[in-house]
């Protein structure tokens, strides 16, 4: 897959803003940013549903526009929104869905039994969709994305709406198809989500790349290797950031409820606070995440 | 498990995608895997409900017009007059309630057309399927519907073996524009307002329960432009056999067959366009 000046506009709404990128097979290739930085259009163009306003993309050495339903063929999709068909059950959405590429019944059959029991619903293959929980169903949605044995697999917000159990498992079935090589592209606005899954990563931001590398990469250009987190009572966080500043911290960020001192040894410059006589509710040193490279990029949290 | 592009793999090349026929017909198999699941339900009001109003209408009321004479309605009981008509109706309003809220409901509640464009169909190819589907719904209530014609004695030519294909004819000029204008819809209540003003006026005034010349002489060319009086014309010919009585007959059902195979034709090229608005931006 091959981007230059990729663009999707919308009338005189631009999604997506001229951007590049590369994404090589068997990797993990992800796109961190928050709700409405052009992640889903993105995902959209890359899926073949969606034409580029400008720009050149290349999916499979085909041409999205021209070879569409070819490249459709060899790409498994996992939308945004589950557009599973919950008056079937799991097993008939698989069927429907190996038709819709044209694979013989006994072959999706096959694929059905394997990929039922990969993302742990093989019990449930005969029920209907409907009364199944949220993870239950993103995991089928996973399945059914790969019963046409795709090239490249492209999750948008793969556990966006799962709570963090379900998160979990979703993480581990997606984890075990990346070490069995399989190549992913992703969207997500969750920070450790990326740093999990991703092998390289692009920050999107208002439509456009911000920054692009492997997610240690990213923290290693922009963050310290730590992050010191403080809380102060209500009302005591501002004076308590002048004195920090004045203590030189190699950067400080100030957002709503909590101060975040960058510094190569957080221990080290927490005794420093100490020693200036500040006192925190709560003290936290931690390594660095791309939470704090997007902080750094954009001024921003990820999630609200 | 054998699944995807991995770094030690061969090089990815793309297939051939198949013709617009082989992804029309994966489109109806999939239709049909989910009609297995509603089939029941339909089919009792589909099948049952223009018995009800054959036998309300055509005998009922029939036996009332029977005592006037039966000059105006070309010398056949009222019964055998209304049946070709019960069965276009029949086929309008399975051609409409096949397109209305299936198609809002692919796009709005379930997503058949969304989890479908992602894959190998292109947005043309899932209206293609969709219309076979909605062909082979009208072909079903039709055949029965003549099944029952034919039982009663209510099909008076030999003719009468192409009603089926004029039916479904007929139905597939309401499914296709309906589907075509569907597809853009973004309120549901609209979707009243085809049958509200569409097919209850169609049903009422199109030669359907009395011929179009009782009616006021300014108001017939408005029932002669509707595709529900070609349809209910044609069929009435098949059945009561002066379809091909003169060359004037037979010029009048080709103009009915053009008619409404130039309607079908048009809703289908029309939802290719409007389908590629919607599922392709």
């Amino acid at each position: 897959m091959r981007a230059r000046g990729l663009t999707k506009r919308f009338g005189g709404f631009t999604a997506v803003d001229g951007i590049d990128f590369d994404l090589f097979r068997g990797e993990a290739f992800g796109f961190l940013g928050p709700n409405g930085a052009g992640k889903s259009s993105t995902m959209r163009m890359l899926g073949c549903v969606s034409p580029p306003s400008a720009g050149e993309l290349t999916i499979l050495n085909g041409d999205p526009v021209r070879d569409g339903p070819a490249i459709r063929s060899r790409l498994g999709v996992v939308p945004q929104e589950d557009t599973l068909d919950s008056e079937l059950t799991v097993r008939e959405n698989l069927l429907v869905y190996g038709r819709y590429f044209g694979l013989p019944r006994r072959l999706i059959d096959e694929r059905t039994d394997q990929l039922l029991e990969f993302v742990q619903l093989t019990e449930r293959a005969g029920d209907q969709v409907e009364p199944l929980s949220g993870g239950m169903k993103r995991r089928l949605t996973i399945a059914r994305s790969l019963i046409n044995d795709p090239d490249i697999l492209i999750l948008d917000e793969p556990t966006t709406g799962l709570d963090p159990q379900a998160r979990h498992v979703v993480w581990d079935r997606l984890y075990n198809l990346k070490q069995r090589g399989v190549t992913l592209v992703l969207t997500t606005h969750y920070m450790d989500e990326a740093e999990q899954l991703c092998d390289r990563l692009v920050v999107m931001d208002h439509a456009a790349i911000v920054a692009a590398g492997t997610p240690r990469d990213l923290i290693a250009r922009y963050s310290t290797p730590e992050v010191l987190e403080l809380r102060f009572a209500p009302g005591a966080q501002e004076v308590a950031a002048e004195k920090i500043k004045d203590l030189s911290p190699e950067r400080l960020e100030v957002t709503a409820n909590r101060i975040l001192v960058y510094a190569a040894d957080g221990d080290e410059f927490l005794a420093r606070v100490h020693a200036a006589g500040i006192e925190a509710l709560t003290e936290l040193v931690r390594r660095s995440t791309l939470e704090d490279v997007f902080l750094h990029l954009t001024g921003r949290t990820l999630v609200d | 498990m054998a699944v995807g592009y991995r770094a030690d793999g061969p090089p990815a090349t793309l297939p051939r995608a198949p013709g617009a026929t082989v992804l029309a017909v994966r489109a109806l198999r999939c239709w049909l895997v989910m009609y297995r699941r509603t089939w029941r339900g339909s089919a009792w009001t589909s099948v049952f409900g223009p018995l009800f109003y054959l036998g309300a209408m055509g005998y009922g009321l029939g036996s009332l017009v029977d005592k006037n004479g039966t000059a105006a309605l070309g010398g056949v009981p009222y019964v055998v007059f209304v049946a070709p008509a019960v069965l276009c109706v029949q086929a309008m309003n399975t051609g409409m309630s096949a397109s209305l809220y299936p198609v809002f409901g692919s796009l709005r509640w379930n997503a058949v057309y969304l989890a479908a464009r992602a894959t190998t169909l292109r947005p043309a190819d899932i209206c293609r399927g969709h219309v076979l589907f909605m062909a082979l719904r009208i072909a079903m209530n039709s055949a029965c519907f003549i099944v029952f014609m034919a039982a009663f004695g209510l099909i008076r030519s030999a003719w009468g073996v192409l009603l089926l294909p004029a039916a479904l004819l007929t139905g597939l000029a309401f499914a296709t524009p309906t589907a075509a204008c569907v597809i853009t819809v973004r309120r549901e209540a609209s979707l009243n307002y085809p049958v509200r003003f569409g097919a209850v006026p169609l049903m009422l005034f199109s030669g359907t329960f009395f011929p179009v010349t009782r009616l006021p002489g300014w108001i017939r060319p408005v029932a002669y432009a509707t595709p529900l009086w070609h349809g209910a014309a044609l069929c009435r010919a098949l059945s009561t056999g002066t379809a091909f009585a003169s060359t004037g007959d037979a010029a009048s059902a080709a103009i009915h067959v053009c008619y409404l195979t130039g309607l079908s034709a048009l809703g289908l090229w029309l939802g290719g366009r409007t389908y590629r608005g919607r599922l392709y931006v």
